[in-house]
């Protein structure tokens, strides 16, 4: 038996995305960014407070899309980079009195040795194996928060109540529409930085990995590095997302950071589109309102409806918002033909 | 040594928990090449399909035996409906799909019987087996329940024709179907296989962990440690892996102090991680080679 070797031709772990299909032209660009600016000025402050988690949550999907998009591997386990994140930068702010601003490159920091970390046993494994054990590490997570060791720096069970910051230079403005502007340019900082980063070499090395690891050794891609360069990146934008997501809600729990966060960003990313960066903020948004319409079709069945939408979108649009959007373009481009 | 013995003892019985899960989790990995995500939940389902039966007033082991045929029917109709079209899909769109799964079967679960923790009962009685105290008769139900399933199956997979087919279509579907072999139902048939012998689990945990729509998060979490340490492509393996995690899960329960309950979890996690950086095949898994 063990003389006959099995062999076995991998379908591949996702589809290949061209780098140029990634990205959003400029003109398109500007209408979101303006569209963004000009938003929090029409509504009240608790729609304000969720923008600012859909920015959140768009950079938290945007990181995994780094991760699976760009360089084709899995992780279920984003919640537990994304508590991390929250818990250092709440600690931070807390026990050291650190400036919330300043908090966040730490949090990224953090974050970033950690994944890397994770990645190193993560190489061995690819698909769905590597699913399992990221999905092992979220389930984990709020189980290691509520360690008795730590209870003193994280608070145990009850988790850190985080101080919201005021408006700095005495802006006129909320705390909560400061923190949207805040929220928004750390993510447009961090787009722009992802965008060039899977443009760069690093970014070839990455979708060289995703679509054939073994010719991209071939080619002299030092794959080892980067694979958990890539789990090192996304875990990296996760705790920034985490940190920025504490400051925002003011409160930090272990129970906050279940399985059902990771789930909900892997969802995110599928239904932005797996490898489309601007994807991800639609992902977000599927992830932060559909919830709330789906409890609102059915209380108790708000699980089963997300999940019959989720079973839509794999059927029907398996590319997620970035098929929806090139359909969209195709008939604008046809209307100005004619 | 007393402690020691009982430990160890104690340990194999909730193994037996464990192997049951992981034999359900390898049964549906050989067939499909995918980890199902949401095994558990339809182990819960099954378990509640069977809870219901006898509230019904049937006896127990017609509700049993209705719920084995109830599963492998369901888990063919799941096969059939949604995921024989994403066969060629990219593993990603299968794991969304497993994902969606898990949400919709806990969430109808929830709805049709609520989140209250519900009694089971147990064939075999709950008395203390052949005067051991740690291992009641339930529990050693369990544990013969589950070595006689793996002697079946072996003898399934070993020696019947479909048994045969089953496996050349889970290793080279390509010269599967040259020599005939209907190769896409025979992943039905394994998606079958996987739910009835998850239902098994299913009732024979439940006494033990008590019926609710998450019961099954735990025990899932370990069924896939149990697996990767058996080696996910080894029946054999599985069930030995469920009685090893078992023991281990026991064991430094007992002698490493501060780790208690809370650290369940965190325990499978490390278990999970160090088989796949030390041994990833396992301990009687086969190596897969990968053609360029």
């Amino acid at each position: 038996m063990s003389a006959i070797q099995e062999v076995v031709t991998e379908a591949p772990a996702v589809e290949a995305v061209p780098k140029r299909a990634m990205t959003l032209g400029y003109g398109t660009s500007l209408v979101v960014l303006g569209l963004l600016i000009v938003a929090p000025m029409l509504v009240k402050n608790f729609i304000i407070f969720q923008l600012t988690m859909l920015l959140i949550y768009a950079l938290a999907v945007l990181a995994l899309n780094i991760l699976t998009g760009g360089s084709g591997q899995f992780s279920l386990g984003q919640s537990a980079f994304y508590a991390v994140g929250a818990y250092t930068s709440a600690i931070l702010m807390e026990h050291v009195g650190i400036n919330y601003a300043l908090t966040l490159p730490v949090a990224g920091i953090v974050c970033f040795a950690f994944g890397f970390l994770f990645g190193q046993p993560a190489l061995r494994l690819s698909g769905v194996y590597l699913a399992l054990a990221t999905f092992a590490l979220a389930t984990a997570m709020p189980q290691l928060l509520k360690l008795g060791y730590f209870e003193h720096w994280t608070g145990g069970v009850q988790g850190l109540v985080v101080t919201k910051p005021d408006a700095p230079f005495g802006l006129p403005m909320s705390q909560d529409m400061w923190l949207y502007y805040f929220t928004l340019v750390v993510t447009i900082a961090i787009y722009i930085f992802s965008v060039n980063l899977l443009k760069s070499r690093s970014g070839r090395a990455f979708m060289a990995i995703r679509d054939n690891e073994i010719a991209a050794s071939a080619m002299g891609i030092d794959v080892a590095l980067y694979k958990t360069l890539a789990f090192g990146v996304s875990a990296g934008i996760t705790g920034v997302a985490g940190g920025l997501g504490a400051i925002a809600v003011q409160f930090v729990a272990p129970d906050g950071y279940t399985i059902t966060l990771a789930i909900s960003l892997f969802l995110g990313m599928v239904v932005g589109g797996v490898g489309w960066l601007p994807g991800s903020i639609v992902g977000s948004a599927f992830i932060i309102f559909v919830p709330n319409i789906a409890e609102g079709i059915s209380k108790g069945l708000s699980g089963a409806v997300f999940g019959v939408l989720l079973f839509l979108v794999i059927f029907l649009v398996p590319h997620g918002a970035r098929q929806v959007a090139m359909v969209a373009q195709q008939l604008t481009g046809k209307l100005r033909k004619n | 040594m007393e402690l020691f013995t009982n430990q160890v003892l104690a340990g194999i019985a909730t193994g037996a928990i464990y192997a049951c899960m992981a034999l359900a989790v390898v049964m549906i990995y050989q067939a499909i090449d995918h980890l199902n995500f949401a095994q558990g939940e339809m182990a819960m389902f099954s378990t509640f399909v069977c809870w219901q039966l006898m509230q019904w007033g049937v006896p127990y082991w017609g509700a049993f035996l209705i719920t084995l045929v109830f599963s492998f029917a369901g888990g063919i109709a799941i096969e059939r409906l949604l995921f024989k079209p994403l066969a060629k899909a990219p593993i990603l769109t299968n794991v969304a799909g497993f994902i969606a799964l898990y949400a919709i079967i806990n969430s109808v679960a929830g709805l049709i019987w609520d989140f209250t923790i519900k009694q089971f009962p147990t064939p075999f009685g709950s008395s203390p087996f052949l005067g051991s105290q740690l291992i009641s008769t339930h529990q050693a139900g369990m544990i013969g329940v589950t070595l006689m399933l793996l002697i079946l199956l072996f003898f399934f997979f070993r020696f019947t024709r479909m048994g045969l087919a089953m496996r050349a279509a889970a290793s080279l579907p390509e010269s599967a179907r040259l020599v005939g072999i209907n190769t896409s139902w025979m992943i039905a048939l394994g998606w079958g296989m996987a739910a009835a012998i998850g239902a098994i689990a299913g009732m024979l945990i439940a006494p033990v962990v008590f019926l609710e729509p998450n019961m099954m998060l735990g025990v899932l979490i370990y069924g896939f440690a149990a697996a990767v340490l058996g080696g996910l492509t080894s029946p054999l393996g599985a069930v030995v892996g469920g009685f090893l995690v078992g023991v281990f899960e026991n064991l430094v329960g007992t002698y490493i102090p501060g780790v208690g309950n809370e650290l369940k979890l965190p325990i499978a996690l490390a278990l999970i991680v160090t088989v796949l950086v030390v041994k990833p095949t396992g301990l009687f898994g086969r190596p897969i080679v990968k053609r360029v």
